[in-house]
Parts: C-alpha cells; structure tokens; sequence
C-alpha cells in the first residue's frame, strides 16, 4: 500500500497545526462559530446530536496493522471506545471534544493518517474496490490511479468550495463493488488497443434526486485522466447550481445541460488544459503503482481447505472469495452481528483484527462501503486460524450479501439531520430472520437503510431499501425495492404509502415471503425476480390484493 | 413548555439551561417561558455554546420530556447504546 | 439565526448574494507593482467602455469575455460576495493561464483561511471586508511547504521534486 514520503506527510503535518491553529483561536474567541464552522468542516469535524463527530479518511478504503491499531487507541483515548465504519470508506468517531482533537489529529498524522476534506463542499475521499489487488476479475490494482486523485484532490485551490460536495470511485473490473454508476465520477479502469486507460461515468448519486450517471467518456488514456477529471469538476465549479442545496450536485448539472452539452463543455475545457502540466509524468505513475505491487505470496501454500468444521464451512461457503493468487482466499469479517450495530467495531475488535492482519493478511485490511472489513490477502492454510479468532470476538457472522448483512446509517440516534432511526430497524429485521437456513433460503438481498433523504445508507441502491422520514412528528418509513449499486445499476422503487418501525419490519417480511412464493426457482436472487415481475406480486402482498 | 439547549463549544457536549447555568442533564432544565427569546439571542452572541435553540417540551415527574424524538435522543443519548445514556433512570 | 437547530453543514443559497461594497480601505497586495487605484467597471459595463484598464468580474460572469482584452487591462477585480460562493477561483485561474499578468484583486468576503488557495489560483491583491492581519497573513502563505499540483502561482508541483 501506499506509504508517504516526506512532502505527503510534510503536508498532513501542516494541516495538523493550521488546524490547532484554527481551534486555538476558535476557543479563544478570536473567531465566531460561522467563521469557523467550514474549517472545521474541511477537518471532519461535524456537530452531531450528542458531541462532535470525526470523520478520518481512509484512503480507497485501505488500512495497515498500524493504522488500525492507531484507529482503536482513538477510540479508547478520545472517544467511548468504538467506532464506525461508512458507506463511503471511512471510519466515523460520535463523541469527540473540539479541544481535543489538534491532538488527535496528530496521533493520526503519525501513521500517516488524517481528515482533510471528509466534509465540505470539496473532493471527498476517493473509493475502491475492497477486493482491489486480489480479485482474479480486475484488469489490474486500481488503487494506485485512487491515491493519485487523493494527490490531486488534496488542497486543491480551484476546487475547494464548490457548489456541494464531490464524490469519485474507481474501479478495475466489469463487476463493480463500489458502485461507479452513483457517484459524481465513476471512472473504470479499462484497455483499449493495449494501453490503459478509464471508462468515465459523470452525475451518478443518491440523495434527495437519485441519478445513475452518464457515459461522459469511453476511453480517457490513463496518462490523461486527471486533467480530464480537472476538467469535469472546472465545469462543475463554474456551472453548478448554488441557488438550492438540493439542486446542487453535479448530476443535476448533467441532467439540466443534457449529456450531450455536458460533455461537449467537458472537451471544450479539456482542450484548454493541455499546457497546464495537469497530468502526472510517468515516474510519478510507476512510482505509486510500484507501492501497490502484490504481496509477497507464499507460492507453496496449499489449495486445499479443510471444511470439517461446520461452522467454519458456512463461514467459508458465505465470506470467503476466491482469491487470483492459488493457495491464497479473500475473507470478508462481518460488522453485522444480528441484532449488533452495523458498521460499528469496537477498540478491542479493532486491535484483534490489526493483529491478525499482521500475521495472516499480509498487513492490510480493507473497508467495505457495506460497512463490512475484509482481509484481502489470507492463505487458505491460515483461514481456519482466522475464523477461529474472528468468531471469538464476534466477527464471524457468515451472513455477507445475505438478509442481515444491512447497511444501515447512523440515524436520529446519531445524526442532526436524521428524521428517523435507522439502526433499530436493521436490528429488528436482522432478529425477525436471524436463522441461518432461513437467511440461505432467501440468498442474496441487500437491504439499505437512511434516516433521512440524504441516503448516506444508499437506501435508493438497496433490492430493498428503507427511508426513515418524519411523519407529523413521529418516526415512519418508507420502503423501496428494485435498487442495485453494482454494474447492473437500478434505483429503487417506492412500493406505496409508509409504515411505523414495526410495520416496516412486517412489510419486509411480507415482501420476502411473496419473493420466495413466486421466484422462478431458489437460485434466482430477490433482485431478479423484482425485474422480473415488477412490484404487484409486493404490492399485493404488503398492502393487499388489489380487487 | 420552552428549554433552551445548546452544546459546549470545547467538549460538544448537550446541555440545557437550568435557570442560572448549564446542565449536562435534561431533568435539570427549566422553563425558559418567555424568557426564552432573550437568552438565546445571549448565548448566540456569546460564542460559547453551539447550536443554541429552544425546544418545546412536556413536564412529567421525571423531569422535561421534549416533544420531538430529536430532542429526546439528544437529552438521553442513542436509544441503540442505553449504555451511553446519559439520564439513566 | 431562527434558533431552530438546522442543517449541519450551512448550505445557505449562495447564488444572487449582492456584490461587497467597494472599498479601499482594507486592500492588501503582494506585489511589487503600486496598487491599480483608479475605476473599475463591471463587466457588464465593459464593453461599452473599452478605454477602462479595470473590470469586475461577478460570480455569475463569464470570465473569458475579457480574454481579447487582456492586454489592456492593469486590475481585474473577482468578487466573492460570499466565500463560499468559488467560482472565483476558477475565474481568477483562467485569466492567469490566457497569460493575464496584471493586478488580481479578491474583493468581498475574503478570510484569511482562504488566503493560501486564493494566491495559488493567481491573486495578488486582496480587499477583504473585514481587515486582514498582514503578519497572519505572511505566516499562513507560508504554512503549507509543498503543493501536490500545478496552478497560477507556479510553485513546483510535489511529482517534480520527486522526479526532476
């Protein structure tokens, strides 16, 4: 993985004291909260319901032994001693003191870590693929062009107060695990004529207007890719709307423009930023992707798997992915525990899994946008010592893709913006079909649920997704179907009127049982069948026949 | 009734105003009744205390219920981690 | 402010917010050149008026109008009626790639914690509503040693000191 020389961290480290800087005179009353508020902002730091909330970046969602370890020493020393990890990537603290956090930050800084640009109206974190460098289906680690779009992104003058927040995902295979079509730039890694280059998707993204993107660009030579994202975003800048939040993002752009214009304002721009020396010289290209080289496989580790152990054989069968590398699997650790908080880990599960690491995956951990964790690099020989400690401490649920593997996002229990609890609904849904047989009957289905219309709990790209809103006071939920983040992007569907918390779970229920009543045969997933039949098998079950 | 809560600049911590200081438990806040409007526009100008604002709420025997489930989390803590609350009955 | 604990993040509209007020007072330039004291029009006025040597560009303007007139123009003023509000910022880097070399005034709602990304996008002059600390600002220009890319000022991108 990527490790800072001396400018990246150089440069972590000057945010650091600008930012101490900044609370420093904050505290002292130098400067008014309005004042201050967006700086802190471009740190992370947001105000929440109960205390200040962090958000510290994971780059493309990788992690090494250490900086997870560091991650949990936060939790214990700054925080209650837990954490959570988000839709995009990231790790979120709910109980953090302003004061505390210069230091904080520095901790962070010195395992080259941070929290810059997690918030505001500015290049967010660059996702991945979580199975990136391991996955037999990849053209090739796409996470060197990520880090170099973090380089690009970062302390960006042209782009740091933009119309609203700006979101990019890169990927390397057809098979998309995170979700390019919903995001303000999904770029896909490709080969054209033998050389590399990017698939570019514009004004994907959820929220109030849900938007799958366009096709800016089939091909976009790799060695020209930044000042071509340059370019998009000097668009964006420009003609973004700023007269409504809600029409903000640049997929409202693309949808009032037209595709066709949009990329046309796109090429023009792009044409003016060839003397600009925007894109990176080869050196800096093979310097990154040459951090990102494969592990140093054990090539004599066996193929084999004992699976004599039933427990460890359901865990394998559901969690386990086959890995590019023979003798060696990708394992997924479950942060949804039935009836636990999803996404949520605490200091000691966090250190377990920083030692395990360590010792069994080549040092590094990624995080999913499902909130789930995952050792990309386990030799086959080791899974079984593996399970064995995850399931120890709670982490072994094999449950990935299944009913209770939800996204659910913070919520009114957390969120100043919630309208509704989100993370009691998952825990009840998860309780309602928490046996393992039921749970491999259903198969594949991925529930997503949001407090609020912003949809950090992707709830419009869930097969069945929930949307807590505020109903004269009272909690209520709306409930969608049909949605899908992967290649086959979908938007889900509303299916009728809402319910209270306990209706919702009932008609989730229902919705399942109608599934299973009129698939096509067990192997046809629930999203399947929905595209399928359309919603009047669902409907009919949740709110009656219609006569 | 009408309380006034905020949180601390320094910690982010929620606290509620009980008539002559600021209390990290709600079954210490009072009502602010028509004072109200004066004491927020105070707070707001003094820049210690974040997000000041009045909340409508119910008196019971064990102290101010606020009316919106917002509010009631923030007085208790996550409804998800009663190990966190910070009222315990 | 209602009172009324809303959104996180303020994401007040900031489009059609009224141009700063002109003043001179607060005017703080990094250049060695004296400061452009005399009109300035604004854009929509430019044209009309082609013997003016400054224009204001608004939010709202089209900045590479005034590339044909570059040449004959000694200020150009870039408002931010609110500094949230960064198109600005694109203006200002667009008239320094079409080769603009004189005075780059920010005008308005200008803080010092915008400071560093305004000087990279080609400002050298600044008229902030409320005054700026010139020593504060000398230390924050001077906070962040390196940059990771290329812009306005011309510092030297991170990958060339890597690789020559």
């Amino acid at each position: 993985m990527y490790r800072y020389d001396q400018y990246d961290q150089a440069l972590v480290d000057a945010r650091v004291a600008e930012f101490r800087d900044q609370v420093a005179r904050r505290l002292a009353n130098e400067i008014t909260e309005d004042q201050f508020k967006p700086l802190r902002l471009m740190n992370g730091l947001y105000l929440q319901l109960h205390a200040y909330m962090l958000r510290v970046a994971v780059p493309y969602g990788t992690l090494s032994g250490t900086q997870l370890r560091m991650l949990a020493h936060i939790a214990r020393r700054y925080d209650r001693g837990y954490a959570h990890f988000t839709t995009r990537q990231n790790i979120q603290y709910n109980w953090m003191k302003l004061e505390e956090t210069p230091d904080l930050l520095a901790d962070l800084a010195t395992v080259e870590m941070h929290a810059i640009q997690t918030s505001g109206n500015c290049i967010r974190n660059i996702s991945s693929d979580q199975f990136a460098g391991a996955a037999a289906d990849e053209l090739a680690d796409p996470r060197p062009y990520a880090e170099l779009l973090r380089q690009w992104s970062s302390f960006h003058p042209e782009f740091s107060f933009l119309p609203r927040k700006f979101k990019i995902a890169v990927i390397a295979s057809d098979t998309d695990r995170a979700a390019v079509q919903l995001h303000d730039i999904g770029l896909q890694l490709v080969r054209r004529d033998g050389e590399l280059g990017f698939k570019v998707w514009v004004g994907g993204g959820m929220g109030r207007t849900p938007m799958i993107g366009h096709v800016v660009r089939e091909f976009i030579p790799a060695r020209q890719y930044l000042s071509y994202c340059e370019a998009i975003l000097r668009v964006y800048n420009r003609f973004g709307r700023r007269d409504n939040i809600y029409k903000a993002r640049i997929k409202i752009l693309v949808h009032e423009l037209g595709a066709e214009e949009f990329i046309r304002q796109v090429q023009a721009e792009w044409a003016e930023m060839e003397p600009r020396g925007l894109d990176a010289p080869q050196a800096e290209y093979d310097r990154i992707v040459a951090q990102f080289a494969a592990p140093d496989y054990d090539r004599a580790a066996p193929d084999s798997l004992d699976r004599s152990d039933p427990d460890f054989a359901l865990w394998v069968d559901q969690n386990v992915h086959a890995h590019k590398q023979p003798g060696y699997a990708i394992a997924t650790i479950s942060l949804k525990p039935v009836g636990g908080i999803p996404g949520d880990a605490s200091a000691a599960q966090m250190d377990l899994i920083a030692d395990l690491a360590e010792r069994y995956a080549h040092d590094e951990i990624r995080v999913t946008h499902s909130q789930n964790l995952v050792f990309a690099h386990v030799r086959k020989a080791d899974l079984y010592a593996v399970w064995t400690a995850l399931n120890d401490a709670g982490l072994a649920t094999p449950n990935l893709d299944l009913v209770t593997d939800i996204i659910a996002c913070p919520g009114l229990d957390y969120c100043a913006l919630a309208n509704a609890r989100s993370i009691p609904v998952a825990q009840k849904i998860a309780q309602r079909f928490a046996d393992l047989d039921r749970q491999h009957d259903i198969g594949e289905i991925k529930i997503k649920i949001s407090g609020c219309i912003n949809a950090c709990g992707h709830h419009h790209a869930g097969h069945i997704g929930i949307l807590g809103v505020d109903k004269k006071g009272e909690e209520a939920y709306q409930l969608s179907l049909g949605g899908s983040g992967a290649e086959d992007a979908s938007l889900a569907k509303i299916l009728g009127p809402g319910f209270s918390e306990a209706g919702v779970v009932d008609a989730v229920e229902k919705v399942i049982e109608a599934y299973r009543a009129v698939r096509s045969g067990p192997r046809e997933r629930f999203l399947d069948t929905y595209r399928r039949l359309g919603d009047a098998p669902f409907k009919a079950a949740v709110y009656g026949a219609v006569a | 009734m009408r309380l006034l809560t905020g949180n601390i600049l320094e910690t982010g911590d929620v606290v509620w105003w009980t008539g002559h200081d600021w209390s990290l438990h709600l079954r210490d806040a009072v009502d602010v009744d028509a004072d109200g409007d004066a004491l927020l526009a105070r707070t707001l100008a003094e820049e210690r205390i974040n997000d000041p604002a009045l909340v409508a709420a119910e008196p019971t025997a064990d102290g101010p219920r606020p009316r919106t489930m917002r509010e009631r989390v923030r007085g208790a803590g996550p409804t998800v981690r009663l190990d966190l609350n910070r009222n315990p009955a | 402010m209602s009172g009324v604990v809303d959104s996180i993040e303020d994401q007040s509209p900031v489009a059609g917010a009224p141009p700063p007020p002109e003043t001179t007072a607060n005017i703080m330039s990094l250049r060695d050149a004296p400061l452009y004291d005399g009109p300035v029009v604004a854009l929509a006025d430019f044209g009309a008026m082609s013997n003016t040597a400054a224009v204001r560009i608004d939010p709202g303007d089209d900045v590479r109008a005034l590339l044909p007139h570059l040449a004959g123009l000694r200020l150009i003023e870039v408002s931010f009626p609110k500094y949230r509000d960064g198109r600005g910022y694109s203006s200002a880097q667009i008239l320094r790639e079409a080769g603009y070399a004189g005075e780059l005034r920010a005008v308005g709602d200008v803080l010092i914690d915008q400071i560093v990304f305004l000087r990279r996008v080609g400002f050298d002059s600044f008229a902030p509503a409320a005054p700026l600390d010139p020593s504060t600002v000398v230390t924050t220009l001077a906070r962040f040693p390196f940059v990771y890319m290329n812009a306005a000022d011309h510092r030297t991108p991170i990958w060339t000191l890597r690789h020559g």
